[in-house]
């Protein structure tokens, strides 16, 4: 009998599972694969080590901040700033025909972008970010206005709306076209105002540090422990059953597997529609090459590109839609040591059923066929690295459902994210994508606030117990 | 334990919740939120480490008396002199 089953061994779930741990809950992570980490995992692949779903780690702020949510996640996880290697971004570009704006780690560049390129559009630009509240302030109890709707009372050049979205929407909007005001708030503090970084090894050195942190207080983490389904009675949960038939009872599960997923593992399924599960995904080609980015000019971080009239960004018809992508150097950081290999990664948006559909000699020759297409498309916005090629790989929507278990492969999880984490069942709750916080801090921030609103916020009121003599 | 041990222990669960922070120069009249930008996270945080430490427990009407060292002294006082340090 566990106090608290954590469903899913990702960011979120090791950040709950660590919380609950420190104050002697028994909890067990349950992970349905042999590696840790979920959307953002690692792989190898011909003796390289490749990171799934890291470009960069967003809300970067200095050693000795206190506030924001990095600073909350090395409090909550007491966890050292040092402890995470984080390195800056060298500066980064967002890429439109005929219009390019810079950022980097400081707003300061960004609005200088601004005024230079749409001189009418700074001041209601400034009016903007001085409205943004304080990632404190912000009301998440409910989804509240449209993005689009609310910098159109800023704003009124259609284009620097879609620059100033693209990367936003890039690195975690679940919903087409758009994203909810206050997603959009914090996702613009975490990538503008705070800006990007990325530890010289990789996810792997979070995750290696969060599992370390989670086993030394006594948590329980089960590889290879896919849950079957949850066992439920009336309206709670009583335990879940494994996929090789193990029974475990708990008094309380925290599931990371995303809102549609986890409805449908009850037994009986919780009511729940079809549209709420997530529709955007992604391809993504890694070339490694045999020198660094540098060496042939290419020194942006990441470089977010639309080649169409306005930036769409919803689930493609084709199994991809070229038209837009991320472009990311994971050399292009202030690294004490360079990288020993040179690495670009493409992203853009793909149909998961497009891809699902494939027969296997026909998927396989696709993802060539993309890899070519992607890194076609992608020169047209960076230096041209096709030259320097030494090892591809490309992964796809059924490659992110695999590991993620979302359905569709939605790398962001469901359009309508549920705040609070609550759930019709009473001591069922998510942590995670679908709870609402995204980014490799979000997801930690997502599983140690559900872990303290649900479980020690609770706790904390419960009487001691008396001390039971030995 | 004496009001002196109580603010040792105070200061070591500070310190394990903010491993980065210099709490040398910790002025105990000003509020924790003030200095250490603590939330109510953080506060929980104290709370959680009191009871699992010392099984001291403290209701939620309670937590504004954590504002400062200080208060936090006065208010876990009658709490913990009977406790014995190991």
């Amino acid at each position: 009998m566990y106090d608290t089953i954590i469903i899913g061994g990702g960011l979120s779930g090791l950040a709950a599972g660590i919380r609950l741990a420190m104050y002697d809950r028994r909890v067990c992570i349950l992970e349905r694969h042999t590696t840790i980490g979920g959307l953002n995992s690692y792989y190898w692949l011909g003796g390289r080590l490749y990171d799934v779903g890291l470009h960069a780690v967003t809300n970067y702020r200095p050693k000795g901040t206190k506030r924001g949510p990095l600073a909350r996640v090395l409090r909550q996880l007491r966890i050292s700033w040092d402890e995470l290697h984080l390195s800056e971004q060298l500066g980064s570009l967002v890429s439109f025909p005929g219009v390019q704006l810079e950022f980097s780690n400081d707003l300061a560049l960004l609005e200088s972008q601004v005024a230079s390129k749409f001189p009418r559009q700074i001041d209601g630009f400034r009016r903007m970010v001085a409205s943004l509240k304080d990632y404190e302030e912000l009301d998440l109890t409910s989804s509240g206005p449209s993005a689009r709707e609310m910098l159109a009372s800023y704003l009124d050049d259609p284009l620097l709306v879609d620059m100033l979205l693209c990367p936003l929407l890039y690195y975690g909007s679940a919903r087409e076209r758009d994203m909810d005001w206050c997603q959009f708030q914090i996702m613009f503090r975490s990538i503008y105002c705070d800006g990007l970084s990325r530890p010289a090894e990789g996810i792997k050195i979070i995750l290696k540090t969060l599992t370390r942190k989670y086993k030394s207080l006594g948590g329980e983490l089960r590889l290879r422990s896919g849950v079957q389904r949850l066992i439920t009675a009336g309206d709670r949960v009583t335990g879940v059953v494994l996929e090789d038939g193990t029974v475990l009872e708990a008094s309380q599960v925290m599931s990371s597997a995303g809102w549609f997923e986890t409805a449908q593992m009850c037994d009986p399924p919780l009511p729940c529609k079809t549209d709420e599960a997530g529709q955007l995904t992604f391809v993504e080609s890694i070339t490694m090459l045999d020198r660094q980015p540098r060496d042939f000019d290419f020194h942006k971080t990441i470089v977010f590109y639309n080649d169409s009239d306005r930036f769409d960004w919803k689930k493609p018809d084709g199994l991809v839609d070229l038209r837009s992508g991320g472009i990311s150097a994971p050399n292009n950081f202030a690294y004490d040591e360079p990288l020993a290999e040179g690495a670009v990664r493409v992203t853009s948006l793909a149909n998961f059923d497009r891809w699902r559909e494939l027969p296997v000699d026909e998927y396989r020759r696709q993802k060539q066929i993309c890899y070519e297409a992607m890194v076609a498309a992608a020169v047209r916005h960076v230096p041209n690295f096709r030259p320097y090629a030494k090892a591809t790989d490309v992964f796809t929507p059924t490659t992110i459902r695999r590991f993620t278990s979302h359905a569709n492969g939605a790398v962001y999880g469901s359009p309508q994210k549920r705040y609070d984490g609550r759930t019709p069942l009473k001591n069922l709750f998510l942590c995670g994508s679908d709870q609402g916080f995204v980014g490799i801090i979000g997801a930690m921030v997502s599983g140690l606030s559900m872990a303290n609103a649900h479980c020690l916020s609770e706790l904390a009121k419960t009487d001691v117990q008396p001390v039971v003599p030995s | 334990m004496t009001t002196a041990e109580i603010r040792e222990e105070i200061i070591d669960i500070l310190e394990n919740i903010a491993p980065d922070e210099d709490l040398g120069g910790l002025k105990d009249d000003v509020s924790f939120r003030e200095q250490l930008s603590l939330d109510s996270m953080d506060f929980l945080d104290i709370v959680m480490e009191l009871r699992k430490r010392w099984r001291v427990q403290v209701p939620e009407e309670d937590y504004q008396n954590l504002r400062s060292m200080t208060s936090t002294v006065t208010y876990l006082e009658p709490k913990m002199r009977d406790l014995k340090r190991a």
